[in-house]
């Protein structure tokens, strides 16, 4: 089945099987290995892209739902190529990433809690990722970075 | 204090800065490739058949069906393996894939090769297992029965795998001169460590007939011996690459996916072969921190002091060893805790069953015995009346004391120390006022935990380390470390320590990551040991190649006296006179073996307990430096469901002198979280060795929402023999939060369990058992 969406802002199309998953569409079939597949039951939030600018989870999607949409990857978060997005640089700072196997789901989850809440408190923090699981940090760093993501976009002036 | 002095001058990197890692960009661009990231054209799928059987004579597999589902490309089996087909670290008793007998369900039957992972999975489905089945061991008490069936014909008398017992004074006669004794046994369950990277790698077979497997390790020389030796594959013919792994925890201390890559690699010569194990196998395949049953008394005398311990604890190393003697002996030296107990008696065992593999996790035996230890300290103190902390005070070790085994402590013993700031923590002063704000139906509690964790191999396995640094044409330095990097973030830390010694800035460093063929031996990633080990290496090496180039440089401008000469971001300055070199010219001048140096570093072993048993000193006992630390917890317990939350945590530390306090921070944080994750929801109810919970909706981890803030105190410690004043910490903020919340609970609602995790289940049905 033929399968056109905007990719991290390029348009793509490709032939697809529709009930291919769409976490293996972009790690198999377009290389972008920043998705990263930990449970593939929907439990984990690893594996988490943004379709239209909402957080889903790409090991429970299959390729026929992309047709039409825009999704971003953690590949395309930072629009200026090599610099990293200010929320990728704020978890960088505050130290949230160790293993950083969760880290680009926990990004991409934050870009949508920020966008919809620009100031949320710590609690709502935890509340909004608390689909997404990490092993490594026990979520005092992660929680820190979004606060700190929060700071930096403000202070651009910047929506996530 | 102004920073930077020079604005356009890069500033060199700082030993005890929070400096942000330097693996966190390519993370969080979704740039770093793991073992699980690498695909390539004509690339294979390799995957398992699992016994699901717990013990039977393995009498071969049904593979017809399989073989015709289309992409299939072979099927093999044991008959396959020229090889040993023995893998293990201490004692190889695990099949790559079993020959003779199945001794649990997750053991590997037959190794499917296929174009793709679709074709793959049909074709497991399809195999069958021909066998007969052999009554099962499922619990450690019937393993050790004289009638028990044997779970490995070549270790015989018994399902011991090793026992351990240590006295010291009068041993268990001194409870009669105690005042106080309490008595308990805990049950303490299976933990799975669930790092988000399942096992994973890729292997090939090159035209020089080396295997090269790229693999999500923690142990890539180790893994070259075992591949070889299980395979029947000489030593130069097997090579590991180790990524940065996607969580690790101990679980990838040891062979997950590499011999059947290899296998399979060796089969398909020249092709790409990649095995990727999905949740629910890694759950049913891997090894977990083992289930434990603890009996302990302890006795003090009128004032609290401690008389008499006496402890016994099983672990249930399941099918295999796996380090199941080492995690056992590391238990029981720690049984103790740290305090002064002039009399012991102190017994463990490791038993194979047929039920899961137990194995190597973060705080390695000792969890288990400091959730036991911990409680029976807080039973004594209620009984005595003195307050948690004080009693922990008044026992405490400090250097130049004993430990429960009769070590004598020789180097930093800061427990005392991180008592004492706990005990001053606003957070314990206030206690009482935090408690009585608990809202209706709801109490609070406040429980305390100290421990202890020694730091590497012990007094006989040579703890080393190699380290290797070049000065590149370029003029950069390239940091050749052949220790994993499975998260914790040694791989920053050393570059840090290189930046420091050598007065550069990151972007004038580059680590690269383990390599057998490249990288030199410096043992796992483990133990707590790894930058103590390998930063005591790199130190030397990195000082060594300074040297050189100072002195080389010297000569080139004709100084008499290198310490004229200074090394600067990018290049060396002649201090009188500001005089400079890049130095890429500097490398210019210098042969390629010159701009490279190495050094060995061996940790000091002990020489105490010459007399222990040769086996158990073999498997760690005793160790010499240990780092401390103080857990207190605050919990709120829902009196109408049982639930307790963990409102407040805060740990104090000596684990040396801190190198880089964000990466420190990072350790406890997140080893407090699996430490409550075990106190609370962790946990897999195995029946007739299968395991109930094998994916992320059953097996509970704690999230966002189950972790509070924490606080994490450094003692200020100081190791003199660790790099920078350094001891361990990646292990042992595991071990605190169990008897922490354990003992807060008692606080709040005057019961104690004896099966863990606390779930609300079992703290409700105590909470009715206790009500009048
Ligand atoms: S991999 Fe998709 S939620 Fe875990
Ligand atoms: S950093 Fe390892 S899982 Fe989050």
């Amino acid at each position: 089945m033929k399968i056109s969406f905007t990719l991290n802002g390029k348009p793509v199309s490709c032939d697809l099987p529709s009930n291919r998953r769409v976490v293996d569409v972009l790690r198999e079939d377009l290389g972008l290995m920043g998705t990263k597949e930990a449970c593939g039951t929907g439990e984990c939030g690893a594996c988490t892209i943004l379709v239209d600018g909402i957080p889903r989870l790409s090991c429970l999607m299959l390729a026929a739902q992309l047709e039409g949409r825009d999704v971003t990857t953690i590949e395309g978060l930072s629009k200026s190529g090599e610099t990293l997005h200010p929320i990728q640089q704020a978890f960088v700072e505050a130290g949230a990433v160790q293993c950083g196997f969760c880290t680009p789901g926990m990004v991409l989850a934050t870009t949508h809690l920020l966008s919809e809440n620009p100031r949320p408190t710590r609690e709502e923090i935890r509340e909004a990722l608390s689909g997404n699981i990490c092993r490594c940090t026990g979520y005092q760093k992660i929680v820190d970075a979004v606060e700190l993501a929060a700071e930096k976009l403000t202070e651009k002036g910047e929506t996530a | 204090m102004k920073r930077d002095a020079l604005p356009n001058q890069p500033r060199p990197l700082q030993i005890g800065e929070p400096i942000p890692r330097a693996d966190a960009p390519a993370k969080v661009a979704g740039r770093e490739h793991y073992a699980v990231d690498y695909y390539a054209e004509d690339m294979l799928w390799a995957g398992v058949k699992r016994a699901d059987i717990p013990h039977a004579v393995f009498r071969g597999i049904n593979s017809e069906e399989a073989e015709k589902v289309p992409g299939v490309l072979a099927i093999l089996t044991a008959k396959d393996i020229k090889g040993s087909n023995r893998q293990g670290v201490a004692r190889k008793d695990q099949p790559v894939l079993v020959d003779d007998r199945i001794r649990h369900r997750g053991d590997g039957v037959a190794l499917v090769i296929a174009e793709t992972r679709e074709a793959l999975r049909e074709a497991i489905g399809k195999i069958t297992v021909e066998a007969e089945p052999l009554p099962g061991v499922f619990d450690m008490e019937e393993a050790l029965k004289e009638d028990a069936p044997w779970i490995h014909e070549d270790h015989p008398g018994s399902n011991i795998l090793l026992k351990g017992h240590i006295t010291k004074g009068d041993g268990a006669t001194a409870f009669e001169t105690c005042t106080h004794v309490v008595k308990a046994t805990f049950e303490l369950p299976y933990q799975e460590h669930a790092y988000l990277e399942t096992e994973a790698g890729w292997a090939i077979t090159e035209e020089d007939e080396t295997v090269s497997i790229t693999v999500s390790t923690q142990t890539p020389f180790r893994d070259k011996m075992e591949v070889a030796g299980a395979l029947g594959l000489p030593m130069d013919k097997v090579r590991i690459i180790a990524p940065y792994c996607g969580g690790a925890f101990g679980g990838k201390d040891g062979i997950t996916v590499q011999s059947l890559l290899a296998l399979a690699a060796l089969r398909f010569s020249g092709r790409p072969i990649k095995m990727w194990w999905e949740r629910e196998e890694s759950f049913i395949a891997s090894a977990k921190r083992h289930q434990a049953r603890c009996r302990y008394r302890l006795g003090a005398d009128a004032t609290g002091r401690f008389i008499a311990l006496e402890a016994e604890i099983l672990y249930d190393t399941g099918a295999y060893d796996h380090l199941g003697g080492a995690v056992m002996a590391l238990g029981l030296e720690h049984a103790g805790g740290p305090y002064r107990i002039p009399h012991t008696d102190l017994k463990a065992w490791a038993v194979y069953t047929n039920n899961p593999v137990g194995g190597a996790f973060r705080a390695f035996g000792v969890a288990q015995a400091t959730a036991a230890m911990e409680q029976m300290v807080d039973r004594i103190a209620e009984k005595v009346g003195r307050s948690p902390l004080e009693i922990r005070r008044l026992n405490a070790v400090r250097r130049g004391d004993t430990t429960p085994i009769g070590v004598t402590l020789t180097t930093s013993t800061g427990i005392g120390r991180c008592l004492e700031i706990a005990e001053r923590h606003p957070f314990w002063r206030k206690r009482e006022s935090w408690k009585a704000k608990a809202g209706p139906f709801r109490k609070r509690g406040v429980g305390v935990a100290a421990v202890m964790h020694g730091m590497g191999y012990g007094p006989v396995i040579p703890d080393t380390a190699n380290a290797k640094i070049e000065l590149t044409s370029e003029g950069s330095f390239r940091v050749a470390c052949g220790v994993v990097d499975m998260g914790q973030g040694n791989a920053h830390t050393f570059l840090q320590m290189a930046g420091d010694i050598l007065s550069q800035d990151l972007s004038r460093l580059e680590l690269v990551l383990p390599d057998t063929a490249w990288t030199l031996p410096s043992g796992s990633a483990s133990a707590s040991r790894t930058t103590y080990t390998y930063g005591n290496a790199l130190i030397d090496a990195a000082n060594l190649l300074k040297e050189r180039i100072l002195k080389r440089c010297a000569d080139l401008w004709m100084v008499t006296d290198p310490k004229e000469l200074a090394l600067v971001p990018g290049r060396v300055r002649h201090l009188p006179s500001g005089r400079e070199t890049t130095l890429a010219e500097v490398a210019a001048f210098m042969d390629e073996t010159e701009r490279t140096t190495v050094a060995h570093y061996r940790a000091p072993q002990s020489p105490q307990l010459p007399d222990l048993e040769p086996n158990l000193r073999l498997h760690g006992i005793p160790h010499v430096v240990f780092s401390y630390g103080v857990h207190i917890a605050g919990i709120e317990v829902d009196l109408l469901t049982g639930a307790v939350t963990v409102e407040h945590y805060l740990a104090v530390n000596d684990c040396g002198n801190i190198l880089n306090p964000q990466l420190f921070e990072q350790q406890v944080q997140g080893g407090i979280a699996q430490g409550l994750g075990y106190a609370l929801m962790e946990e897999i109810p195995v029946t007739e060795g299968e395991m109930k919970t094998v994916n992320f909706s059953t097996y509970l981890l704690p999230t966002f929402l189950d972790v509070p803030d924490m606080e994490v105190i450094d003692a200020g410690g100081n190791e003199p023999t660790g790099p920078y004043g350094l001891k361990g910490i990646g292990e042992i903020p595991t071990s605190g939060p169990l008897p922490a919340v354990a003992n807060a609970l008692f606080d709040a609602c005057g019961i104690r369990l004896e099966r863990f995790p606390m779930t609300p289940e079992r703290v409700l049905s105590a909470l009715e058992g206790n009500r009048p």
